[in-house]
């Protein structure tokens, strides 16, 4: 957004560096927030290095092992193994980031179209807010789960279908999110400044309005990763979403229904994997929440 | 007279990524029982925090007591426990915020929410405080009673919700009443029948007041006695005849002569220093960075309030 | 006799009040029939109280609201019958500083994209050249260079006054209206302000259109007074006239409402009876006889026109005819 700015030279960069020390320096003094931020961070190096980490590399898609089928934890095996006699272990971590990826994406692409969309509705007002709104309305007026569920449906059941499906039921609540923002904003002071001084319209729509406007948008997407993954998982359990032999935790957990009595590993450990992610995502945002409102940022 | 509030060696501090700035400095201020104490200075000076401290109020953290005494009728409020506090909130010490529209809740009407006040601070049961609210109206002199308890904040103009604001803080009989700059966003026209107002009922009830205001002229129609504030110290203490009149301190003659009187009469910015000095320095006269007459000694050394005839103080080592 | 730089004829701005299925919509007569001649290098300034049109009229001046009916002209141009190229050139002309320190400057911005956006949208230089202006605009306002490296809320609220003004003559405009430019700062930041503002205007020889509510202000700085009332001018013309003798009824009441250090006691304020009424429905006749001291019976049946009372101003008042 500051491209419509000039580019940056060095002296420009160090007070966003000092911003980003105050940044560091607020989430810091909330441990539970700090804790949340790292193991966020190490979910991301996980996802990384998910080929260096797993000790069973071939068991993540296919190698079958009947031996080994269904075999408890031990030291070969952290998590145990599954009805294929594949490593558990090494499922759950290519899962990382698998799970990440479809989640980013997914709320990435939300973001692009709910963002500029409910910011120009905001800004413009009249018209184009009045259809923008009533389009996000009539996407708002299903569960998100079930529009998703539909959409899935539609597309046929694939990983990156189920992707798509989720940011499609989701981008309207950005929209919503980011237009009341925007609307709050067109009567700012700067904004009429701007406008004042003949700032073309896009101009302040995104260099004006969005700025000012996504912190709170940001604090919605973070925990929207936690229900993101949630939803792929629920998808993937319903096979609409991912499909075997994908290392899908959501997937995982589907099938291991079939052994849950007498193999209560295969279930627990993608389970815990899906719920420590959504837990440490929504304490990042809500410790966000706290780090972007400007009357903490005052101190 | 008798004092009903002490302070003594109050220190509030703010802990900020910069490291902890004292906002809060007061060695000793009393306020004896119907005095009307007016408290002048720029924004920052640490008058709203004062308010807040008295009250228990203060955003813990980032602030914080460092150290200090406020007695209230023998009793220290810093001691209290939050449900002792609550209990003195409202009831012994009321408060009159700046901004009226932040202060009343907009879903519920103002009558809603003058009842629901009476009736958990004073156990009045539901008609009784109905009927008490259109008194309190009649008192602060709004007409048609009925129709404005009937009303949303929203559909009230800004002098009549503040006159809302006043009825709440008289309503339940408190000794202290605090009033944080309450015609700040008011127009001129409005402003003057606030003030009357207040002034007419200090005189009636004859409460306690803190009044904190950022221009002296608009204090002196109020208080009897005045303290102005400057980086969290008092600089200068007296009535109201001795701080206006004669004013003493380098800072009250600066913010006096800062007004803009005749036309074009050019505001002699030599009299006023140009810029606030970012940080506190480590010793000596927090006024000296600002000051055109400090001395080798202002830098060095803190000056105390010291006696200058009457009732009249001064922070000044000149 | 210098030469006009803004002139208003007959401006009227009335906003909507959408109304439901069942009733009509209604009318706010935020502007109702405001005539006004600027001459170059003087300073206006515009009293009244919240609501009277301050805001609205500041708001067409500054092409930010199309007018219902009436027209503007800036050196000789219709500013709501031109286009293009043209507009834009008029339109670096009139610029504004706002009364809110903390809301005028976007807070995630650097003072050099702040005071450059209107250099940006203009001239598009190069950055280092817009950095260079900037930095003179900074020295122009009496800030350090260095702070085009800062974010507004690294300054104080004067400090981020000065940084409004310095955007606000980026353009090098003509006509710059300030709006309440200190009603949110500290006396001694004021007293700044308002001398910083005085310099700057025989320096670029600018003229000023002042709106506040501050008297003190409005009587340092204005050359010329217009007292509005629901829409309307009610007195108009030179300030030390209007000063030393207000004549109608409100401009009296507003003088006299003031408090200053000659006040000895809050009863010797004047209090103005009841609240400014409505714009929607505004009172018949006289639009000040619900409220006036010294209301007559004509004031509710006839309108009084904005006549020469003596030689210096105008006045809309049943009394003074």
């Amino acid at each position: 957004m500051r491209k419509l700015l000039p580019v940056e030279t060095f002296e420009a960069i160090k007070p966003r560096l000092k911003e980003f020390k105050l940044t560091f320096y607020l989430l810091n003094r909330n441990r539970l927030t700090m804790i949340a931020v790292i193991t966020v961070f190490l979910l991301v190096l996980i996802a990384i290095l998910a080929p260096l980490i797993v000790p069973y590399k071939e068991h993540v898609i296919s190698g079958t092992n009947p031996q080994e089928k269904l075999l408890p934890p031990s030291q070969e095996h952290l998590f145990g193994t599954d009805e294929l006699g594949r490593d558990i272990f090494s499922r759950v971590i290519y899962g990382t980031r698998i799970s990440l990826e479809t989640a980013l994406a997914a709320v990435g692409l939300a973001l692009l179209i709910g963002v500029p969309l409910g910011a120009i509705a905001g800004a413009t007002g009249g018209v184009v807010d009045e259809v923008i709104m009533r389009i996000t309305d009539i996407f708002l007026s299903f569960p998100p789960l079930l529009l998703a569920i539909l959409i899935a449906a539609f597309l046929g059941p694939s990983l990156t279908n189920a992707m798509l499906a989720i940011a499609v039921a989701w981008w309207p609540w950005y929209t919503r999110l980011i237009r009341g923002q925007a609307v709050s904003m067109r009567e700012r002071q700067f904004v009429r400044a701007a406008r004042a001084i003949g700032t073309p319209h896009f101009k302040i729509v995104f260099g004006h309005i969005v700025p000012n406007t996504i912190a709170p948008v940001i604090v919605q997407a973070s925990m929207d990763l936690g229900g993101v993954i949630l939803t792929a998982a629920s998808l993937s359990f319903l096979g609409l979403g991912a499909q075997p032999p994908t290392p899908e935790w959501g997937l995982m957990v589907s099938t291991s229904r079939n052994y849950f009595l007498n193999a209560w590993w295969y279930s627990i450990f993608p389970g815990l994997a899906i719920f420590i992610t959504v837990l440490v995502f929504n304490l990042v945002g809500d410790g966000l929440r706290e780090v972007l409102d400007p009357r903490t940022r005052k101190y | 007279m008798t004092e009903l509030l002490k302070i003594e060696n109050l220190k509030v501090n703010f802990r900020t990524f910069e490291g902890v700035t004292n906002v809060l400095n007061l060695e000793s201020l009393s306020v004896a029982k119907g005095e009307s104490f007016g408290l002048v200075g720029e924004s920052g000076a640490g008058k709203t925090t004062l308010a807040y401290t008295i009250l228990k109020l203060l955003p813990i953290p980032p602030a914080f007591v460092e150290s200090g005494v406020i007695n209230f009728e023998g009793e220290n409020l810093l001691k209290k426990s939050e449900g002792e506090m609550q209990k003195i909130r409202g009831k012994k010490v009321s408060m009159i915020f700046q901004d009226p529209m932040s202060t009343l809740n907009p879903v519920f009407t103002t009558g809603q929410q003058i009842t629901r006040v009476l009736q958990h601070n004073q156990g009045l049961h539901k008609a009784q405080a109905k009927k008490r609210a259109v008194e309190l109206m009649n008192l602060v002199k709004l007409p048609d009673p009925e129709n404005i308890l009937s009303k949303y904040p929203h559909e009230l103009s800004g002098g009549q919700r503040q006159r809302i604001i006043i009825a709440l803080a008289f309503s339940c009989g408190a000794q202290f009443l605090i009033a944080d700059e309450p015609t700040r966003n008011l127009d001129v026209t409005i402003q003057a029948g606030v003030l009357q107002l207040i002034a007419e009922l200090i005189r009636e009830t004859n409460v306690t007041v803190l009044f904190i205001g950022n221009n002296l002229e608009l204090v002196s129609l109020i208080c009897d006695r005045v303290g102005i504030l400057h980086r969290g110290q008092l600089v200068e203490l007296g009535s109201i005849k001795e701080v206006a009149k004669h004013p003493a301190h380098p800072y009250t003659l600066t913010l006096l002569r800062a007004i803009p009187k005749e036309k074009r009469e050019k505001i002699d910015l030599t009299q006023i220093a140009l810029k606030a000095e970012e940080r506190l320095a480590e010793k000596g006269c927090r006024y000296a960075g600002r000051c055109l007459k400090k001395e080798k000694i202002c830098l060095e050394e803190e000056p105390a309030l010291k006696h200058i005839g009457g009732t009249h103080y001064i922070a000044c080592h000149l | 006799m210098n030469e006009t730089i803004l002139s208003v004829k007959d401006l009227v701005k009335y906003f909507p009040v959408r109304g439901g299925v069942f009733t009509k919509a209604q009318w706010v007569k935020a502007v109702d029939g405001v005539n006004f001649e600027l001459e170059k290098g003087r300073v206006l300034g515009l009293v009244g109280e919240s609501g009277c049109g301050k805001t609205t009229l500041v708001n067409v001046l500054l092409k930010l609201e199309e007018p219902t009916s009436g027209k503007v002209f800036f050196e000789g141009t219709d500013l709501f019958n031109t286009h293009g190229q043209q507009l834009r050139r008029l339109r670096k002309n009139i610029q504004i500083v706002f009364q809110d320190p903390f809301w005028s400057l976007n807070p995630r911005w650097l003072i050099r994209n702040i005071i450059g956006e209107p250099i940006q949208v203009h001239l598009k230089p190069p950055l280092s050249q817009l950095v260079k202006m900037v930095e003179d605009l900074l020295e122009l306002v009496g800030l350090p260079r260095e702070a085009v490296y800062q974010y507004p809320h690294e300054f104080s609220g004067g400090q981020r006054q000065r940084i409004a003004i310095a955007r606000a003559l980026a353009l090098r405009p003509k006509l710059v209206v300030l709006d309440e430019p200190t009603s949110s700062i500290d006396a001694l930041s004021q007293a700044q302000i308002l001398s910083l503002l005085m310099d700057l205007k025989n320096k670029m020889d600018l003229t000023y259109i002042l709106v506040s509510h501050d008297l003190r202000v409005v009587h340092y700085m204005a050359d010329e007074i217009a007292v509005m009332y629901l829409g309307k001018f009610v007195e108009y013309g030179d300030a030390e006239a209007i000063f030393q003798k207000p004549a109608h009824p409100y401009t009296q009441a507003l003088f006299k409402s003031a408090p200053s250090i000659s006040v000895e006691s809050v009863n010797d304020l004047f209090i103005l009876p009841g609240n400014v009424p409505s714009a929607i429905n505004p009172p018949s006749g006289c639009r000040f006889h619900t409220r006036c001291p010294q209301v007559m019976e004509i004031c509710s049946q006839k309108e009084p026109p904005l006549v020469k009372i003596d030689r210096d101003r105008l006045a809309a008042c049943h009394l003074l005819n």
